[in-house]
């Protein structure tokens, strides 16, 4: 165990590799003062569901996608630093990319983070297939999401298989 | 160009006791895989408009619309749009060093008013007279879907619509109704009622909406979150609070009726006569007479005039109608005498 370098108390488990021209350095940080310096920490690793997300992530699944600073939005280029400087997300796949902080800020705006109104069907879905396997993930993923949360173990994993062969195939 | 006629959601006429104004209901809607307004380009929301025209064209009601480009137009008709209720302050470019943006656009056909690259791609929205939730909400849905079939809109199955400001995630619905309280301010109470709706997630904003003064007593009041609750929920919540609202006036009426009667008589008595035989008005001063004319009439305290002719004042006397019906321009330093035969003229012509 590393001691987080800020702190001195608490263990490290944010290390941050920075280069800088020629110098390459390594900083070991607590979550708390990870926080401290805006950096969003994954958290699934401290759970026992850690290893189960993180298998996802392998493959290029964006599942787990952590949103630390400098991962920029594959949509529109925009960083969570981008966001809390404007208050305003770039993209609609800024609502992916940045889904957990995301999902914390509306549930402290709104009391919540369920859409339960109008459901939309997107007319495209039936002419791009393309569009319609990444909505069909964007599905399973947010289904997945939901078994974890509510420990359906059984289910999660049916679900994780069929994403995974969704992305295979 | 622009039709003179067409107000048709200040045609209130003698509805309920003339409390609530109008209502409107907006959808913020943005087209999937597309930057937000923030982080796009003139080109970007070229594109964007070139989208929602054709969604436009074959969208039934719609497609009958009238189009305005607002980056095409003089700072005098987009401010006649702005006083119109059609377009945002800031899609009109009217704001504090505002600017238009390119692209900038509304369409509007009948109460429904489509407005294209605000803060939204998409900013649909209608204008009903009266206390009319269901019917706003009916009309603004309803064109929801037409061009929700023929456009990809941004959605997420947990979040809902998507768009640029989290504050509107969700439903992207902001229901609001334009009510005068008169008495709630007299008697001091309107603090108290306003921190009560902030408690039950109600907000309010003057005439123009975000950012604006309350003017002449009229509050804008609207739902403060857009997710976690249906369409039908928001709107029916809404609804019931301002309700309480409009007994809460009715009470602070009673109230003043019985407590500073002659008070109160001299007061729209006053301002009756005031609106009626000055030679130069204010916006702001016109304003607030009309308040005081609008509670004498609420309160069965003046013969007249009508509603239906304080509520086209209301439009009519503003700095860019006043100027277009003088045949003059915005910074003409004869608006406030134009402004004052035109609201001379209105009451005379009062059927009343």
């Amino acid at each position: 165990m590393s001691a987080c370098q800020q702190c001195h108390e608490r263990e490290a488990v944010v290390h941050l590799t920075e280069v800088s021209g020629d110098t390459v350095s390594t900083v070991h940080l607590c979550g708390k003062c990870a926080a401290e310096r805006g950096m969003a920490v994954e958290e699934a690793a401290a759970t026992p569901l850690g290893s189960f997300l993180a298998t996802l992530g392998k493959g290029g699944s964006a599942l787990a996608a952590a949103a630390t600073v400098g991962d920029a939005c594959p949509g529109c280029g925009a960083t969570l630093a981008d966001f809390r400087a404007s208050g305003r997300t770039g993209c609609p796949a800024c609502w992916v990319t940045f889904e957990r902080p995301l999902r914390d800020l509306i549930r402290r705006l709104h009391g919540a983070t369920r859409h339960t109104g109008r459901r939309y069907d997107d007319p495209a879905l039936a002419t791009d297939p393309e569009r319609a396997v990444a909505h069909e993930r964007a599905k399973l993923r947010e289904a997945l999401r939901q078994a974890i949360e509510t420990e359906q173990f059984e289910a999660a994993a049916e679900l994780r298989d069929r994403l995974r062969s969704l992305e295979e195939s | 160009m622009i039709p003179d006629d067409a107000l048709p959601w200040l045609e209130s006429g003698e509805a309920a006791d003339g409390l609530v104004l109008s209502t409107r209901v907006r959808l913020a809607r943005n087209l999937a895989g597309r930057p937000f307004a923030g982080r796009n380009s003139a080109m970007d929301r070229e594109g964007i408009l070139r989208l929602v025209e054709a969604a436009v064209e074959e969208s039934g009601d719609l497609a009958a619309g009238t189009w305005y480009r607002l980056d095409g137009l003089p700072r005098a008709a987009r401010r006649w749009l702005h006083e119109r209720q059609l377009v945002s302050r800031e899609l009109a470019g009217l704001g504090p060093g505002g600017r238009v943006a390119s692209g900038a656009a509304v369409v509007v056909a009948g109460p429904v008013a489509v407005m294209v690259n605000e803060e939204d791609h998409l900013r649909i929205q209608s204008l009903q007279p009266g206390f009319a939730l269901d019917a706003a909400w009916t009309a603004a849905g309803g064109a929801d879907e037409a061009l929700g079939s023929r456009l990809s809109f941004a959605f997420h199955s947990e979040f809902g619509y998507l768009t640029g400001c989290p504050t509107n995630v969700g439903t992207g619905l902001r229901a609001s109704v334009l009510i005068h309280l008169p008495a709630l301010v007299l008697t001091k109470e309107i603090a108290r009622v306003l921190h009560g709706l902030a408690q039950v997630g109600l907000t309010h904003r003057g005439l123009y909406g975000e950012g604006s003064e309350v003017l002449g007593n009229l509050f804008q009041l609207s739902n403060q979150t857009t997710l976690g609750k249906s369409e039908a929920e928001l709107l029916d919540h809404l609804g019931r609070l301002v309700q309480e609202v409009m007994g809460h006036e009715a009470r602070a009426r009673d109230v003043l009726s019985r407590d500073a009667a002659s008070l109160v008589e001299d007061r729209v008595w006053r301002a009756w006569a005031l609106l009626r035989h000055a030679r130069a008005l204010s916006f702001d001063e016109a304003l607030n007479l009309m308040s005081g004319v609008r509670l004498g009439v609420g309160m069965g305290l003046l013969p007249g005039p009508s509603l239906v002719t304080l509520n086209r004042l209301l439009v009519l006397a503003q700095d860019a109608h006043v100027a277009r019906a003088a045949g003059t321009g915005l910074e003409d330093e004869a608006l406030p005498v134009h402004r004052a035969t035109l609201v001379r003229r209105m009451l005379e012509e009062d059927p009343r």
